[in-house]
């Protein structure tokens, strides 16, 4: 309906399913991450280090992050930034990669359990999941990491 | 180690005070609507147990230029519906050759209030019924006529005229009817219970943060009185379930019927939501 939503949304469901799921041998899976007892996440989830290009595309993407629905960053060149959340920037400088790794895999756990940020590697999710996506996280293991990499240059 | 605590900590305290995040921008305007010389109630105190003080229409959360076409009846592209619905009123159709006009000569005073007062108790079907079943009951029983199918212009158009009969009423419900009380509660279950891969609930959107942007959408709290409400984008008219639908379905969820008992309890429960506000059919959005 609103493309807003439609973006939220990270709509179309094919091209997610592409690029997500069927975690790759070496990654963690989503039931087998650890959180610390300060409430992070100190190993990487996927077995090859994150790309901070890449993640940079995926926060702005549709129908992966689209973490700008949300949240702003003032240097992404993307239209219609949401304010919902926090502006990321200089967000490097408030959190450890263990934590900023936790925030993304499953906010619930990280920060607080009523908050609307979707959990992008967890399989904790809601009712009534949509069937194709059964077992599927929002973002793949390796795409997880590329967005802690890309976070990680925002800094004051 | 030390520095993670503390950062840990940090974050709680920030989120333990969550109004300082929801007042960042975009409140609902400070505009008043008048249309066809009616002043409408677009800000009301809440009903007692309401989890808000002040309910805000929907109007009040979108461009002025949008708010301007549903100022003016001639502008309102959703008019054309109401004209269309008030065509279809004396239509005979089915075989008991009748129209609605057999049964309600004066449409602008029998259908009066009707619009504010939906859903109500179906004590036959032995569940909450909104115009558009109303309709359907009507058709199938005293018309002897198809129901409409879901989102059907017809469907849409009736809906609308009908509601449009209580421009400017203040939406109340009756919960004492039969059980719509229990219904009631199962729609406020619904509007907290997290759905999909995305696991929002409605509350998340339009009660935890109504007034701030997602994306280009200002999003409002979610309010049905205006229903069914003329898109621009769309060009058309959209019924309150296809709505309900589409909020649902961007979940990653999915999507539940149309008139399903899921349904029928979230519009009574998201009506009561909006208890005061005046009717506004058919208001115009984005
Ligand atoms: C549906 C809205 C939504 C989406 C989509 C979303 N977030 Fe969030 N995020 C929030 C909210 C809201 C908070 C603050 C916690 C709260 O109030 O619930 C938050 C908090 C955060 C924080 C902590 C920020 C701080 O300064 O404390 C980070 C980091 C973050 N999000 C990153 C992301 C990234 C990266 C993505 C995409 C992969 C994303 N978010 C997608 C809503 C969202
Ligand atoms: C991911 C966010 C999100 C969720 C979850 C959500 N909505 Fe919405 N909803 C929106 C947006 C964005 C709009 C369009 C802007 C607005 O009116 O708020 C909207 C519009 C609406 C409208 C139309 C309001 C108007 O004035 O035209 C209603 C009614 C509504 N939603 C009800 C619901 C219900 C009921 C649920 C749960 C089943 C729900 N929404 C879940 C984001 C959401």
């Amino acid at each position: 309906m609103t493309s807003t939503l439609r973006a939220l949304v990270l709509a179309s469901g094919i091209s997610a399913v592409a690029l997500t799921g069927s975690a790759i041998a070496n990654d963690v899976k989503p039931e087998a991450v650890a959180f610390s007892d300060a409430g992070g996440i100190e190993t990487p989830v996927a077995a090859q280090a994150g790309s901070a290009d890449a993640g940079k595309k995926i926060l702005t993407d549709r129908g992966l992050g689209n973490c700008v629905a949300c949240h702003q960053v003032s240097s992404l060149d993307a239209p219609f930034q949401g304010n919902v959340g926090p502006s990321l920037d200089g967000v490097a400088d408030r959190y450890e990669p263990a934590m900023l790794r936790a925030i993304i895999v499953n906010p619930k756990k990280a920060l607080y359990e009523g908050t609307i940020m979707p959990g992008f590697y967890t399989l904790d999710v809601g009712k009534h999941v949509r069937e194709d996506l059964v077992g599927q996280t929002i973002l793949s293991a390796q795409q997880v990491e590329d967005v802690v990499a890309y976070l990680q240059t925002l800094k004051e | 180690m030390t520095k993670k605590v503390i950062l840990a900590a940090s974050v709680l305290a920030l989120f333990s005070s969550p109004v300082m995040l929801t007042k960042a921008t975009a409140d609902p305007a400070d505009a008043t609507l008048t249309i066809d010389g009616k002043e409408m109630t677009v800000k009301t105190a809440a009903p007692e147990g309401h989890p808000f003080d002040t309910l805000y229409s929907g109007w009040l959360y979108r461009e002025p230029e949008t708010r301007a076409l549903e100022e003016d009846s001639f502008e309102n592209p959703g008019m054309f519906g109401v004209e269309q619905g008030a065509e279809l009123w004396s239509v005979v159709e089915g075989t008991a050759g009748k129209s609605c006009e057999s049964c309600h000569a004066e449409p602008e005073v029998d259908m009066k209030g009707v619009g504010a007062s939906f859903p109500k108790w179906d004590a036959d079907a032995k569940r909450p019924i909104n115009i558009e079943l109303q309709i359907d009951k009507c058709r199938e029983e005293n018309m002897g006529a198809e129901p409409y199918k879901f989102d059907a212009a017809e469907q849409k158009a009736l809906t609308a005229f009908i509601k449009h009969q209580s421009l400017g009423m203040p939406v109340k419900l009756d919960l004492s009817q039969g059980e719509l009380q229990t219904w009631w509660d199962r729609g406020k279950e619904l509007y907290y219970t997290r759905t999909g891969q995305l696991n929002l609930s409605c509350s998340n959107c339009h009660e935890d943060h109504n007034g701030q942007m997602i994306r280009a959408d200002h999003l409002s709290q979610g309010q049905v009185n205006g229903f069914p409400t003329y898109r621009l984008k769309q060009s058309k008219l959209i019924s309150l379930h296809n709505r309900f639908r589409g909020c649902v379905r961007d979940t990653r969820a999915e999507i539940p019927k149309a008139f399903s008992d899921d349904l029928m309890a979230l519009e009574t429960y998201v009506t009561w939501r909006g208890t005061g506000l005046s009717v506004e059919t058919p208001a115009v959005r984005q």
